[in-house]
C-alpha cells in the first residue's frame, strides 16, 4: 500500500495558508496513484509530530511543500517526523539537488521516503511558466513579455535565492519571454524597482511562495507599487511607471504544483502509473480556441 | 433511539440483552459479497484450518467441500448447503465481513469502529438489536449514530451534538469526508479556528449516511489524529511528551521558550495549562505534565481523546509569554473607585471566557459592557492611552 504525505507550514492566523496543500492533495487523490494521501502541518493539525501515525501504507512518501532547502526541510521536518539518524548529508545537496532519503520514522517504526522540497525540483520551472499563462490567461504568453521571479533574498536563507536564480535561468534558456529576471524582497536586485529592471512594456511577476499570505498579498503589492495600501486592492495588469505588471500571486496556488509533488514522489521510487500525464492535462490553461 | 443522550467513553452504548426493551435482532440477508468473501478467505486457508465466526466456524475439507462446526458434530456440506447454513447465520457472517473486509486491519480505524458498537464486549445479536435502534456515541462535539441495514452493513450519521434533534432535511447534508475540512475552518461567527479540537465547531451540517471507512475519515478530518492517539492510549502505548522535553526540542524563533523554565517550579506551566488546555478551550484531555516526575497542579480535563504533548498553539503562546515574563514587576500607582477595580476584573473575565459578544449593548450593569468600558477609558486614560495618566515606563515622564 502506497501512501503520500504532503507536509506544509500552515498558519494559526491565515486560513488560506493550508488551502494549496489541500487542493494539491485533492488533485493527486483524484489520480488514484496513491492508496492514501495525507496532509500534515507545522502550525495546523495533524501536526508533523502526529501525521505519520495516521498513515496506513507501508510505502510512505513524504513531500515537503516548501520552496527551498533550509531550516524547515533540513531541521524541523526531520526532527518532528522523528526520522532516525537523519543528517542533512543524507541529501548530499548543493542547496538545490536534494532528492530523497529513506529513513525509519521512529513514530511508526517504518521506513519513509523523505523527499526534497517541491520548490527546487526542475518541474517547478514549468509551474512558474504555467502561473504566467494563468494570470495572463494566455497559454502562449512570452512574446513581448518580461518575467520576474520573486522571492526572499539570502537574508533569511541562502538557498532561497539559489532556487529563484535556478528557475529564472532555466526559463531564460527557453527563449520564450523577452526577458527573465530574478528579483528579491530584501536584497538587490529589489522587486521594489521592478520597472527599472525591464525594458518590456508587460511583465509577469511570479512570487515563489507556497501560499498567499502576508508577503504575497501585502508586502510585494505595496513594495512594487501596485497599490498604496493592500486593502485598496489592485488590477491585473496594473501599470506602474509605464510598465504593465501582471501580478500572479503565490506560485504555490497554481494547480500544476500537484505535478511537482508527484515528481518528487516518483523520483523517490513511487509507482505513479499515468498520474503525471493526467495531472499535466487536467491542470492545463485553456488555449482559448 | 436507544438513548437520547450521547454516550461517553465509559458510557453504556448497548443494551445488556437484546430483546430486554422489546427490540429484537433484525432480519439480515446474506449479501453475495459477504458469501464470496467467505469462500475467498477459505481458499486462502489450508483444508481443516477453521475460519471463525461468532458461534461457529467453517473449514474446507480435502475434497472440495466444507465442514461447519458449531459445538455439535462437525457437518460436511457442499457450497449450496454452506450458502444455506451461512444465510441462517447471516448476522454473524455479515459482522465478520464488516470488520474483516470492509473496515480492515488498520489499528486506529478498526478499534474506533469496534468501540462504537462495543464489538469486543457484546454479542452479535445484542449489537445488531442495538444498531437497529441506533447506537449513539460522542466524540468531542460530534454525535455519531450507528445503524445497520438489512444486509448487515453499518451506516453512520455524524453531526454536531447541538443538532442532535434536528431533522436531516434541515441540515446541510454531505457525503465526502473531505467536505469536513471546510466545516472546521471557521467558527459560528466566521472566525478562523487555529485549533481543531477547540470547542468551537460550528453546526448546521450532517453526514447522514456514511460507511465505516468514511466515518473514520470524517472524524479524523474534524479532529485530526485523535483516533490514532486514543487508540495508542487504549493499547497502553500513548507516547506522552511532557512540557520540559517539548520546550527543550524547540529551535529557531521558538528556541527561547526553554529559557522560561528556570528550575523554580512549574507555576508558569500551570498558568499555561489553565489558559490554553482547560476543557473550555480544548476538548483533548491533557496527559502531558511538567516532566515525567512532576505533575501540573491543573486538571487535565475529561475529553475522550488524549493530548500527548503541548501543541503548536501552546508553543507559540509560550514563546510570547517567555518574552513577557522576563520583565520584572514594577509598582504603579493608580486611583480607581472600588467599582472601577471590579470593572477591570469583569473586563478581564469577559475576554478570558470569550463572553464579550454576549454582553448586551445597553446592559450597563455588566462591567465589560462597551459603554461602561468606553466611559472608563474616557475618564481614566490620558491622551497617550495611559491608565490613570501613569506612563508604562517611568523614564517617559
Amino acid at each position: 500500500m502506497q501512501s503520500l504525505v504532503i507536509v506544509a507550514h500552515g498558519s494559526h492566523l491565515n486560513p488560506e495558508s493550508s488551502a494549496p496543500t489541500y487542493d494539491h492533495a485533492d488533485t493527486i487523490r483524484a489520480t488514484g496513484a496513491f492508496d492514501e494521501v495525507r496532509t500534515g502541518f507545522w502550525k495546523e493539525e495533524p501536526h508533523f509530530r502526529e501525521v505519520l501515525r495516521t498513515v496506513e501504507g507501508d510505502e510512505v512518501y513524504v513531500v515537503p511543500l516548501f520552496i527551498s532547502e533550509g531550516y524547515f526541510t533540513e531541521q524541523v521536518i526531520p526532527r518532528e517526523l522523528r526520522l532516525a539518524g537523519w543528517d542533512v548529508s543524507e541529501w548530499d545537496s548543493d542547496g538545490l539537488s536534494a532528492d530523497q532519503a529513506t529513513l525509519v520514522a521512529e513514530d511508526i517504526d517504518r521506513e519513509v521516503h523523505y523527499c526534497g522540497p517541491v520548490g527546487t525540483h526542475r518541474a517547478m520551472t514549468d509551474v512558474i511558466v504555467r502561473r504566467a499563462e494563468s494570470v495572463t490567461n494566455d497559454a502562449d504568453v512570452g512574446d513581448g513579455f518580461g518575467l520576474a521571479v520573486v522571492g526572499h533574498g539570502t537574508e533569511r536563507n541562502e538557498n532561497s535565492a539559489k532556487a529563484i536564480e535556478y528557475h529564472a535561468d532555466r526559463i531564460a534558456e527557453r527563449d520564450r519571454f523577452d526577458e527573465v529576471k530574478a528579483l528579491y524582497m530584501d536584497e538587490d536586485p529589489e522587486v521594489d524597482d521592478l520597472p527599472e529592471h525591464f525594458e518590456s512594456d508587460d511583465v509577469v511577476l511570479v512570487p515563489l511562495f507556497i501560499a498567499d499570505g502576508y508577503h504575497t498579498q501585502e508586502d510585494i503589492p505595496e513594495d512594487v507599487g501596485l497599490c498604496e495600501d493592500h486593502t485598496e486592492g489592485y488590477d491585473v495588469p496594473e501599470t506602474v511607471d509605464g510598465t504593465r505588471i501582471w501580478y500572479a500571486g503565490a506560485v504555490g496556488t497554481e494547480p500544476l504544483m500537484a505535478d511537482v509533488v508527484l515528481e518528487r514522489a516518483a523520483d523517490a521510487g513511487a509507482d505513479l502509473g499515468t498520474a503525471l500525464d493526467d495531472v499535466r492535462e487536467t491542470t492545463r490553461v485553456a488555449t482559448g480556441d | 433511539m436507544a438513548d437520547s443522550t450521547p454516550a461517553t467513553d465509559g458510557g453504556e452504548a448497548v443494551d445488556d440483552e437484546a430483546g430486554d426493551d422489546g427490540t429484537a435482532t433484525p432480519e439480515i440477508d446474506l449479501p453475495g459479497d459477504a458469501f464470496d468473501a467467505v469462500l475467498d478467505a477459505l481458499d486462502d486457508l489450508d483444508p481443516g484450518e477453521p475460519l471463525r465466526f461468532e458461534g461457529f466456524s467453517v473449514a474446507r475439507d480435502d475434497e472440495g467441500g466444507y465442514v461447519l462446526a458449531d459445538g455439535g458434530r462437525p457437518r460436511p456440506m457442499d457450497e449450496r448447503e454452506l450458502h444455506e447454513a451461512l444465510t441462517e447465520r447471516a448476522a454473524a457472517v455479515t459482522d465478520w465481513y464488516a470488520f474483516e473486509r470492509v473496515v480492515g486491519e488498520f489499528g486506529p480505524r478498526r478499534a474506533f469502529l469496534r468501540w462504537i458498537e462495543d464489538a469486543d464486549g457484546e454479542t452479535v445479536a445484542t449489537r445488531y438489536a442495538a444498531l437497529a435502534e441506533g447506537i449513539e456515541r460522542a466524540w468531542g462535539e460530534l454525535k455519531i449514530t450507528a445503524t445497520v441495514t438489512d444486509r448487515g452493513e453499518r451506516r453512520y450519521d455524524v453531526r454536531h451534538a447541538d443538532d442532535a434533534d434536528v431533522s436531516v432535511d434541515d441540515l446541510e447534508a454531505h457525503e465526502d469526508p473531505l467536505d469536513a475540512r471546510d466545516l472546521v475552518t471557521f467558527d459560528e461567527m466566521g472566525r478562523y479556528r487555529p485549533l481543531k479540537t477547540a470547542p468551537s465547531l460550528a453546526g448546521g451540517w450532517v453526514f447522514p449516511d456514511l460507511g465505516p471507512r468514511d466515518l473514520y475519515e470524517t472524524v479524523e478530518t474534524i479532529y485530526p489524529a485523535t483516533v490514532a492517539n486514543w487508540h495508542r492510549e487504549r493499547e497502553g502505548e500513548l507516547d506522552v511528551t511532557h512540557w520540559r522535553e517539548t520546550m527543550e526540542r524547540q529551535s529557531g524563533i521558538y528556541g527561547v521558550v526553554k529559557t522560561w523554565d528556570r528550575g523554580e517550579g512549574h507555576e508558569h506551566v500551570d498558568w499555561v495549562a489553565e489558559a490554553c488546555c482547560d476543557d473550555s478551550q480544548c476538548l483533548k484531555r491533557r496527559e502531558w505534565e511538567y516532566d515525567e516526575d512532576t505533575d501540573l497542579d491543573v486538571d487535565g480535563g475529561d475529553g475522550v481523546f488524549p493530548c500527548r504533548e503541548p501543541c503548536s498553539v501552546v508553543v507559540s503562546a509560550a514563546r510570547k509569554w517567555t518574552r513577557l515574563e522576563s520583565e520584572q514587576p514594577r509598582t504603579y500607582e493608580f486611583e480607581l473607585t472600588p467599582s472601577e477595580k471590579e470593572q477591570v476584573e469583569a473586563i478581564i473575565d469577559a475576554v478570558a471566557d470569550g463572553r464579550t459578544d454576549e454582553i448586551r449593548e445597553a446592559d450597563t450593569k455588566e462591567g465589560a459592557n462597551r459603554y461602561r468600558a468606553r466611559f472608563l477609558r474616557a475618564k481614566r486614560f490620558d491622551d497617550e492611552g495611559n491608565l490613570g495618566g501613569v506612563p508604562t515606563d517611568p523614564d517617559e515622564e
